[in-house]
Order: C-alpha cells, then sequence, then structure tokens
C-alpha cells in the first residue's frame, strides 16, 4: 500500500509549480482570458517545453506514455495554478486518439505541441448522456457526411483538430452505432463560434453541414464506438477530479489565510468556532475529494486489471459525485467566508469558485454519476470496494 | 502509487478469514449481524477465544503478548472481524488502560494487570467523564487525598460504559486544587468491589442499560494503585487518547451494515418493486455507500504513514466515520418503515427467539438507531473533533 507519488511526478509537478509562480500570476492570466483568442501562445510553448503535451502520448509517438496517475499531478498543479490553456482539450482528444489506435501522426504533434485538440461530444438535448447523439454520419462513396451541431465544445475555438462523436446507425440514445472521427476544424462545411466561459475559458458552438469526412479519418471501427467513448470519459472525468482538487487547495488555502488576518470585533475573524467549524468541515470535504481523486486515477490507471471496466467506471463515477459534493461545499463556503471580497471580480478565491462551478457541469454532474454508479453491475448486492 | 495489498496481506488475510469462519460461534455472530443486544457473558466468550489464539490484543507489543503485527496487518483483522460479525472487543482494557500502564506504570502493576486483562479476568471501565466534565475534562471534581498508603476518594464519574459489569476502574482525580487544572490530576486504579463505590444505571433512550453513574464515598484506594507520578495525570489521559486508531472510523462494520442495508433494500417492497429499484432510496443509498468508498481509502492514506504515529486526522475519521453509521442506521429504518416501530426488548436480549412480529431484520433497527446517536457525542463529540481539526491542522 503506497500512497506516494514517485520521483518524476514529483519532478513534473514542481515544474508546474515553479512555473505558474514564475510566468502564470492571476494578472497575467486575467490579460490571457481577456485577449481575444482567450489563450496564451508563449504559455503554451512553455507547457509543451515542461513535456506536459508528452506526457500522456503513448513512447511509439514520440511522448512519454503518461498513465492517469501521472496525469493527476499535473491537473492538480494545473487546478492549483487555475490555467485557462486547452490543456485538458487536447489530451483528453488524445486520450480518444490513443484508445482507437492509428492516427499515430497526429499524437506525435500533440506530443510537441504543435497540434491542440478539441472534442466535439455534447448536444443540445444530450445534457450529461454524451451517448444522446442526434448528429449524422451518413455513409457515402468515399467515407461520410456529418450533419449536426455540438454545443459548448470546450476549446473548440482553439483547436486545430476536432474529435467528434456521430450516429451511423442505431437509436439516438444507444451505444451501437456511435462513430468517432477525428478532422481539421476548418475543413469545408464547419462552422465555429468561439466565446468565453463564465470560468475564464473558451468554448465554442460546432456546426457541421454536409462535411465530408474522409476513411481515414474514422477513429476505431464504424458504429463501434461506444467503448473508446466510455473510456475516453472517464479518462476526462477523472482528470477534471485531478483538476478540481488542485482548485480546492488553493481555494481553502487562499481561505484560511484570510481567517488568519482579517479581524472584526478586535480578533481574527477565524477565531469565531462558527466559521472553524466550516473550516473543518472545508477540510474534511477536501480529504474525502483527495481521497477518491485518487481512487479513480489508480483505477483508471490500471486497465487491464480483472473487472477492469466496471471497476474504472464505479470509481470514476463515485469520485466525480464526490467531488462535485466537495466542490460545491468549499466553494461556496469560500466565497461566503470571504464575505463581500467573495463576490467581486478582484478576488482570485472567486475565480476559482467559478472554474469548480464549471467543473461540476462538465462531463457529468451528480446526479449524472450517482445514477450511473447505481446502474453498474452488482450495486443490489456489492459493498464498498 | 499502488492501493493493493502485497501478497503476505493477502495471506494474512487468507489466515484471519480461516480462523474466524471456524472460531466465531454461529450465536454471537447471528447476535452481531442482527443488531441484537450483548451480554457480557457473550463478550467475555468471545474475549477468551481470541486469548487462547493470541489475538485479542493486536496493538499490543510482543514482549506483553501481542502478536506483532504490521498496521496494516492490525486494519485487515479489524476489517476481517468486522465482516464476520464478531462481537467488540471491549477497548477499556485492552486499548485504553493497558497502553498507559505499559508506558507509565511500575513493574508490579506491568505484572498483575496485563496478564489479567488478556484473560479478562478484570472487566475494566474508564472514568474520565464527570457531570459537568464532559468535553472539558480537566475540570473534573472527583478528589483524591493522601492518607497514609492510601488515597480517599470522593466524588462522582458519570457515562461509564458498562460499569455494572467492572471489577476496576481507571481514574482521572483531583490530588491538588492549588495549581492549574491540568496540574493537579492523578491516574489512579480503583478496584469496582472497594467499599463506598455504588454504581447507579442510567438508561439510555432505547431503554438499554449501557451507562452508568459511579460514585465514590471515602473510597479507600491503596497507593500502589497509582499510575506513575502525582499529578501527571493529564499527561497519561492525553497518551491515552493520542492512542486511538484508524479503527476510530468502523469502515469493517460499516461495510457490514452497508451490506445488511442491501439485502434489506432488496427485500422490501415500493410500489410493488424491490425497493432498491427505487430512484429515491438508491440515491441515497448509493451516496452513502461512495461517502464510504472515500472514508476507507482516507483511512487507507492514514495507514500507509502510520509510522508517523496517530495524528489529529483521527479526527476526520471520527467525524465521517460516525456520521456515515448514523446515516447507515438511519436508512436501515427507513427501508423497514413502520415494520422498525414494535419494541422488542425480550427478543433484543435474546430470550426469544424471533421477533414479536416475526420480522427478525427489521425488530432492533429502532432501537440501533436511538442507540447510534451517540456516536457523533461520545468520544470526544464531533465538535470537539472539529475544534481539534481547527487547531491542530489549521492553526485558526
Amino acid at each position: 500500500m503506497d500512497f506516494n507519488f514517485n520521483q518524476e511526478q514529483l519532478q513534473f509537478a514542481d515544474a508546474l509549480k515553479r512555473w505558474i509562480g514564475r510566468d502564470y500570476s492571476f494578472e497575467t492570466r486575467r490579460g490571457i482570458i481577456h485577449s481575444d483568442t482567450g489563450t496564451s501562445d508563449t504559455a503554451w510553448a512553455t507547457l509543451a517545453e515542461l513535456g506536459m503535451t508528452a506526457l500522456p502520448v503513448p513512447e511509439e509517438h514520440g511522448g512519454f506514455n503518461g498513465n492517469a496517475v501521472d496525469m493527476f499531478v499535473v491537473m492538480q498543479e494545473l487546478g492549483r495554478g487555475l490555467v485557462v490553456e486547452p490543456y485538458f482539450a487536447t489530451v483528453l482528444g488524445a486520450e480518444f486518439l490513443r484508445l482507437a489506435g492509428g492516427r499515430g501522426d497526429l499524437l506525435e504533434q500533440v506530443a510537441t505541441g504543435e497540434l491542440k485538440l478539441a472534442c466535439a461530444l455534447g448536444e443540445r438535448q444530450s445534457r450529461h448522456d454524451m451517448f444522446d447523439i442526434a448528429t449524422r454520419a451518413d455513409a457515402n462513396g468515399d467515407g461520410w457526411v456529418l450533419n449536426g451541431e455540438k454545443k459548448v465544445v470546450l476549446h473548440g475555438g482553439q483547436a486545430g483538430m476536432l474529435v467528434v462523436s456521430a450516429r451511423s446507425s442505431g437509436e439516438q440514445r444507444g451505444q451501437d452505432g456511435v462513430s468517432l472521427f477525428v478532422l481539421p476544424a476548418d475543413t469545408a462545411g464547419i462552422t465555429v463560434s468561439d466565446y468565453r466561459t463564465l470560468d475564464g475559458q473558451r468554448a465554442a458552438d460546432v456546426r457541421f453541414d454536409k462535411v465530408q469526412v474522409p476513411r481515414a479519418n474514422l477513429l476505431g471501427a464504424e458504429g463501434r464506438g461506444a467503448d473508446i467513448f466510455d473510456a475516453a470519459l472517464d479518462y476526462g472525468a477523472g482528470l477534471l477530479c485531478a483538476e478540481a482538487l488542485g482548485a480546492m487547495e488553493a481555494i481553502f488555502e487562499a481561505t484560511l489565510e484570510y481567517l488568519k488576518t482579517r479581524q472584526q470585533f478586535g480578533a481574527p475573524i477565524g477565531k469565531f468556532q462558527a466559521l472553524q467549524h466550516r473550516m473543518a468541515d472545508m477540510y474534511i470535504h477536501l480529504e474525502q475529494a483527495r481521497s477518491m481523486a485518487l481512487l479513480a486515477a489508480v483505477k483508471l490507471a490500471s486497465p487491464d486489471a480483472e473487472g477492469a471496466a466496471t471497476e474504472r467506471r464505479r470509481a470514476v463515477s463515485a469520485a466525480k459525485y464526490r467531488i462535485n459534493q466537495a466542490a460545491r461545499y468549499v466553494g461556496q463556503q469560500a466565497v461566503q467566508l470571504h464575505g463581500g471580497m467573495g463576490v467581486t471580480d478582484e478576488l482570485p478565491a472567486a475565480h476559482y469558485f467559478k472554474r469548480l462551478a464549471t467543473i461540476e457541469l462538465t462531463l457529468g454532474d451528480s446526479d449524472h454519476h450517482l445514477a450511473r454508479f447505481i446502474a453498474q453491475p452488482g450495486f443490489m448486492e456489492r459493498t464498498a470496494a | 502509487m499502488d492501493l493493493t495489498y502485497t501478497d503476505d496481506d493477502l495471506a494474512f488475510r487468507d489466515e484471519v478469514r480461516a480462523f474466524l469462519a471456524e472460531a466465531l460461534p454461529a450465536d454471537l455472530q447471528h447476535k452481531v449481524r442482527h443488531h441484537l443486544r450483548l451480554n457480557k457473558e457473550d463478550s467475555v466468550r468471545w474475549h477468551k477465544i481470541l486469548a487462547s489464539k493470541g489475538w485479542v490484543a493486536p496493538g499490543w507489543p510482543v514482549e506483553f503478548g501481542g502478536p506483532g503485527w504490521t498496521p496494516v496487518q492490525r486494519h485487515i483483522f479489524d476489517e476481517e472481524c468486522a465482516r464476520a460479525g464478531t462481537p467488540q472487543i471491549m477497548p477499556f482494557g485492552v486499548n485504553m488502560v493497558a497502553p498507559v500502564i505499559m508506558a507509565f506504570g511500575s513493574p508490579e502493576q506491568k505484572a498483575h494487570y496485563l496478564p489479567r486483562i488478556l484473560s479478562c479476568e478484570d472487566w475494566w471501565c474508564q472514568g474520565y467523564s464527570e457531570p459537568g466534565a464532559g468535553s472539558d475534562l480537566a475540570s473534573l471534581k472527583t478528589t483524591a487525598v493522601r492518607d497514609g498508603d492510601h488515597y480517599i476518594v470522593n466524588g462522582q464519574k458519570t457515562w461509564t460504559t458498562l460499569a455494572q459489569h467492572a471489577d476496576m476502574i481507571f481514574c482521572l482525580v483531583r490530588t491538588d486544587t492549588g495549581v492549574r487544572k491540568q496540574e493537579g490530576i492523578s491516574f489512579l486504579l480503583i478496584n469496582m468491589h472497594s467499599p463506598g463505590i455504588t454504581v447507579r444505571p442510567i438508561i439510555m433512550l432505547d431503554e438499554d442499560h449501557e451507562v452508568n453513574e459511579v460514585f465514590f464515598d471515602n473510597v479507600r484506594v491503596p497507593v500502589a494503585n497509582l499510575v506513575g507520578q502525582e499529578n501527571k495525570g493529564w499527561t497519561y489521559a492525553k497518551y491515552l487518547l493520542g492512542h486511538e486508531r484508524t479503527g476510530i472510523a468502523a469502515v469493517g462494520r460499516s461495510k457490514r451494515e452497508l451490506a445488511f442495508l442491501k439485502t434489506l433494500a432488496a427485500r422490501e417492497r415500493k410500489n410493488g418493486r424491490p425497493l432498491i429499484e427505487d430512484p429515491l432510496f438508491s440515491a441515497k443509498l448509493a451516496s452513502l455507500e461512495i461517502e464510504l468508498m472515500a472514508l476507507e481509502t482516507t483511512v487507507l492514506r492514514v495507514l500507509s504513514r502510520a509510522d508517523k504515529g496517530p495524528g489529529p486526522e483521527a479526527s476526520v475519521l471520527k467525524v465521517r466515520g460516525t456520521d456515515i453509521q448514523q446515516q447507515l442506521s438511519e436508512l436501515m429504518v427507513e427501508a423497514v418503515g413502520p415494520m422498525a416501530l414494535p419494541f422488542d426488548p425480550a427478543y433484543l436480549e435474546g430470550e426469544r427467539e424471533h421477533s414479536l412480529v416475526d420480522d427478525d431484520d427489521a425488530a432492533p433497527l429502532l432501537s440501533h438507531y436511538f442507540n447510534y446517536r451517540k456516536t457523533s457525542i461520545y468520544g470526544g463529540s464531533n465538535e470537539i473533533q472539529r475544534n481539534i481539526i481547527t487547531q491542530m491542522i489549521l492553526g485558526l
């Protein structure tokens, strides 16, 4: 039983921490958010230099073959630093490519930092069920024709290539008939409408209007994307858990510091028991969230174990559910404990709160993951792992 | 990072499982699994079975009769006992007074008391709390005044668990009133059969006799029964409190209870369907299961660095552990609904084989729910645990 990170993992974390401390201050970030693209080429180049873009890519494509525990460390630091660069969207896209096999050329470009990816999955009616896909992929002579619209595609406007889910057969909400494609964002017939999201990041609505997709751009087998899809979404949810943990740590520390310095009624407000107990409960949430984020990362990193897919789904859904609870409690209490300052745009803690709230709504909210946890085989019989 | 047990750990687990499968009497197991009340004889019986195997004091050093297990092995043992449904070993002797005697007691005290604790010759109880001195323990008022080779003890203890069975009580007493309140306290071992001791039952809200008031009226206690030095008792008491381990989370027992809850939820019907398929109920069930997964992982994290000694993180385990136990007791009552209402002490005490309304699973659950309100209060209330987190971890 060993809960320690290894030397390489600690080095990755340390490198990120130093970069963020030096070059990615809250003011720098504010400038990036309000720039035209909402991201920074300089920051992206540094992430690539530090090896972050290569980390999740398999070795044969120029990467470090990092697993979900390695990525945990990175996402936790990016969460602490509140980094708005399109890293999550890119590594999630890379995970689709890795799971599907093939397209090593694209993975190589991801590793070097040349290529950013985005995943065009959710639609207006899908809410949190990514299998609810109305976008059509109809076979024609040379491949497929895509028609449909994807909503709130994270960093869709900053990506060179898009991973797209579409239905080549089957019912709208069925697992069968899902096909996955990867195609250049500037392909004829694709319209990308970019906008800011409330947490300072970027997303886009992406329309597909008679988009011709060549055969080489199919990921995995036609109509058989469900397993890849499911595993990749779990990977993404696991990464978000780690990012949320980092953000919670940061907002927790900021709040603790505030309680020690802000004076009222002649004492630091941290001397008042009503506030102390709120902090203690935030701490308990944080520790439970940390446990679940780690558990999910370890299960994601053990894809070959017996019954691994069920274990992975259980652990990830449990983790995302638990972290959503923690994110809401810790975020809301942090704002409350900061008083009036907490509801201003000036305060970093407020921005962590916004990021935590958006993570809650990304890749499955609490109800979604609780229902998925219940739906796993054996829920009726089994007890906690 | 590796969250799996080693092969050695797994072999140990199999050994424990095999032993329990053979050694745990079926009637005791039935009582535990079905929330029936255990009497003194039940407890002593199981204590002696474990003692004969050398497993009754997993935390003790080998020189005093402990099995020499690693912290992980102790955790596995606790888990397996909870899973099987063994009675709990009473902690007052084995886990509370014994470590204090080992650390601070005289050679005579070690030689006399420790073997008797192992063999269950003495039943111990704890004399810490007093009326007016619960969480604020240092304000205790029971006095011990030196008179030659004896102390004369006067005062009152309360919330004394199972004192009605006890042969010995370990007490905090005031031996100096002229100093700071923590500095005038001593740690005394007192024979419960001494003249001048009166035990008065306190009946709890489930009408069970689990705790007592203990009155001391000019009780003569030999000076030889003082542990360590006079007026240093506060140090020893804190040592005892710091001896709590990850077992405080009671993850194993909660896992067993969760499994029981699921059998209830599969058995009960709502709108003609199994209750476990009801979306409202299954959501509560799943949420609790996830909370327990998180707690178990947190326990393992604490265990994996157990070499650093027990720390204030035990407070996190206590708050979450007891909250989960209480929620389990609530959901079990919700699961059986009105069938929890009949009060059936004769069945609870094991005087009748089956319950009044012929629902043996449901009959004890409301009593259990009422009884378990204690968990967030005893052992330092959960509010006190939050104070500990605030002060020791957060530095507020």
